[in-house]
């Protein structure tokens, strides 16, 4: 028996664009493109390769049994193909992958979930979605219920329930799966902090009764705290697998172009957000040039250039300001302000700028990330990149500079000091 | 528990992913292992059907009953078709019941596919379970459906024949046609959104040309009794009034007609469904 859990080799996956836009063909394209075929082929005429491209290419690498393997990657990086492929929802188009044991996969909690059905009968049917047996689900049914804390609604249908419920009692499901690799994407994005907590906690369980796990996150301080090892996937290439901290570094600052803009590319942009469409994150000095490293004395604008295709009505854009380690900072959104926010309820169609400036003397020393988000509350999200953009923060003439020594933090604001002499 | 007991516990299974080329094995035994998830889906479907209406499953009851009051008006009062000496209510119901089986399943397994889109795209099991319990679903409505018709029969003092023990066989028989079909539309309907357009206009025609309303050796000239037959339909319908109504028994060449017509359908389906499922996740 070898002690390894999946073998990937030379794996890649074609997709054809346009195949996500216009999503079905009619018969009457397909009788019209087979009339043609004939024709095509005899005047040695093919299907442009531009019209195809590689979500996944050449991607080779081992897993050992018990290994906690992360996944990053930006943006249609992809992540998610490799992830289809090994959890056998989507066939690879070249190479091969080998997987030993059973494999659960949570790409996405709640998959069969039905509205009209009651959390005792949702538990059943989803387990045996993902693979469980009714004994099986039977016995764990009580543990199900208790970790996901919805013990009162049960016998309510689902659609009853808030959208935490929901998730919660999803993840609870899925939880308890107990098949031998796990391949996890991206499941602690979503619900409250404490919840957040709980699966987290669940997951180091997991890779502590020594399973092996594939996880996908963009959660940088998640994979930094559950997994050893990482990949990185960069334009469906295998970029770097080394240990994680050093995959999270190359991945959060050499992995960019240094020029403090990010521009997005087509390919980059899922299709479901549309009617949003990123343009560019910028990072300008006070001077308004486009810098990559800033003065943490200095205030530090940050712009977003986005267009929407159809008004989108109660639309907030926002940064994510993150250290480079993946601790969220600040969250800020361009109509917090409520008067704002009720001014534009509805955005019009067109070209946009949202901006906003940081002030001076906020930054500590170091590298920080920015994402963005484009959402409509409780509606929609329609765009996340939780690491659009790395910028270098230059501490020369911050507080307590002097001494020589790094201070420690996240932020380096300048405070007022007064010092007072008690009389005795 | 040590690595080797482990292993003698759980023999390791190896899955190769690779792409595949031309047709597939049926890989039956996969989908004997998820034997359980065919039952919780054609569960799901039947708790779900009724839930939010007034009338509940009597919605089972009342669509045949409409369609029986329907198609005797149209076959008896306008087209003066004979019945073969049988009351028309209860010529039709008989009929109608293995039909609205047909039916249901066949248009429930050809939007199978795409309705159970969100799960095939995330999480894996053998495909072939999404019309196989689509079409499962429709036996509960039918067992509701067989209880009014037996007290149709007690009403009408009709006593079934001895040949009322085939009728599971009809019953089957009307299953494999509809799953057949259902696999090719299926998969068909995932590729192409037409076939959703055309399965009403199907059924209201394959319904037209069944012995439903009107009784078939009544009606097709004997020279031509062969080629109807190849309605696999034809053979069911007539089948199930024979067992229960004593009408004329179906010849055994339109039986074994309808029969092979049904299996053809479902081997080929069952190849054809195996061979478009590797994209289906990617068209969906």
């Amino acid at each position: 028996m070898s002690d390894i859990a999946i073998r990937v080799e030379n794996l890649g996956k074609q997709y054809k664009i346009g195949a996500q836009i216009d999503r079905y063909r009619t018969l009457r394209d397909s009788i019209v493109a087979a009339a043609r075929w004939p024709t095509r082929l005899l005047r040695g005429e093919r299907t442009p390769a531009d019209n195809y491209i590689w979500a996944l290419n050449e991607v080779s690498f081992e897993v050992r049994k018990g290994e906690v393997l992360g996944v990053i990657g930006r943006n249609g990086a992809g992540k998610s193909t490799l992830l289809k492929i090994l959890s056998r929802v989507t066939e690879p188009s070249r190479g091969f992958a080998e997987i030993h044991g059973r494999v659960g996969s949570l790409l996405e909690v709640g998959t069969g979930f039905h509205p009209e059905l009651t959390g005792r009968e949702n538990i059943a049917l989803n387990g045996a979605i993902l693979g469980m047996r009714r004994a099986e689900i039977e016995r764990k049914f009580d543990e199900i219920v208790e970790f996901s804390g919805v013990e009162k609604f049960i016998d309510t249908p689902v659609k009853r329930y808030s959208s935490g419920m929901y998730l919660r009692l999803a993840f609870a499901v899925a939880a308890h799966l107990e098949p031998e690799i796990l391949v996890v994407d991206e499941i602690l994005a979503v619900g409250d902090a404490e919840f957040q907590r709980k699966c987290l906690g669940k997951m180091s369980d997991v890779a502590q009764e020594g399973r092996t796990v594939l996880f996908v996150s963009h959660n940088m301080s998640a994979i930094l705290r559950l997994t050893k090892e990482t990949i990185i996937l960069e334009k469906g290439r295998l970029a770097l697998r080394a240990p994680s901290a050093q995959a999270v570094d190359y991945y959060l600052t050499a992995g960019f172009a240094q020029t403090g803009e990010r521009h997005w590319q087509v390919d980059e942009i899922p299709a479901g957000a549309s009617p949003f469409r990123p343009i560019a994150l910028r990072v300008r000095n006070p001077q308004g040039q486009v810098v990559d490293t800033l003065r943490s004395t200095e205030p530090a604008t940050l712009e977003i250039e986005y267009c929407l295709e159809t008004p989108i009505a109660g639309l907030r854009v926002g940064i994510y300001l993150m250290t480079g380690h993946g601790e969220l900072i600040f969250t800020s959104f361009d109509t917090d302000d409520p008067w704002r926010y009720e001014q534009l309820g509805v955005r019009a169609a067109g070209r946009y700028l949202s901006r906003s400036t940081i002030p001076a003397d906020f930054f500590n020393e170091g590298r920080y990330v920015v994402g963005i988000n484009a959402s409509a509350f409780r509606v929609r999200s329609y765009f996340q990149d939780e690491n659009a953009l790395s910028f270098t923060v230059d501490a020369s003439g911050a507080p307590g500079m002097h001494w020589m020594e790094p201070r420690l933090g996240l932020i380096r604001p300048r405070l007022e000091w007064q010092i007072e002499a008690l009389p005795e | 528990m040590s690595e080797s007991a482990l292993a003698q516990k759980h023999p390791e299974e190896v899955i190769v992913l690779r792409p595949s080329r031309g047709w597939s094995a049926l890989n039956l035994s996969d989908l004997w292992r998820y034997r359980e998830l065919i039952f919780f889906l054609t569960w799901r479907d039947i708790l779900v059907r009724y839930k939010q209406t007034v009338l509940g499953a009597s919605w089972a009851i009342i669509q045949p009953l409409i369609n029986m009051i329907v198609l005797s008006v149209i076959f008896g009062s306008f087209a003066k078709m004979s019945t073969a000496g049988i009351p028309r209510p209860i010529f039709t119901f008989a009929a109608l019941l293995p039909w609205g089986l047909f039916s249901k399943a066949l248009s429930d397994a050809g939007r199978s596919i795409l309705a159970n889109r969100s799960m095939i795209t995330k999480i894996y099991f053998p495909r072939l379970i999404i019309p196989l319990s689509s079409v499962l679903g429709g036996v509960v409505d039918f067992g509701i459906q067989l209880i009014i018709l037996i007290l149709m029969m007690i009403y009408y003092r009709i006593l079934p024949t001895p040949a009322v023990w085939l009728l599971p066989l009809f019953i089957l028989l009307s299953l494999i046609t509809a799953l057949g079909f259902g696999l090719w539309l299926s998969a068909l309907n995932a590729l192409y959104r037409d076939v959703g357009h055309i399965l009403p206009v199907l059924t209201q025609l394959w319904l037209l040309i069944s012995p439903v309303g009107y009784s078939a050796q009544d009606v097709v000239p004997a020279q031509w009794q062969l080629v109807y037959a190849l309605n696999p339909m034809v053979g069911v319908v007539e089948g199930f009034r024979w067992a229960l109504l004593g009408t004329a028994p179906p010849s055994t060449t339109m039986l074994v007609a309808s029969a092979a017509i049904s299996i053809g359908l479902l081997v080929t389906g069952m190849y054809y469904f195996r061979r478009m499922e590797r994209i289906f996740a990617d068209v969906v």
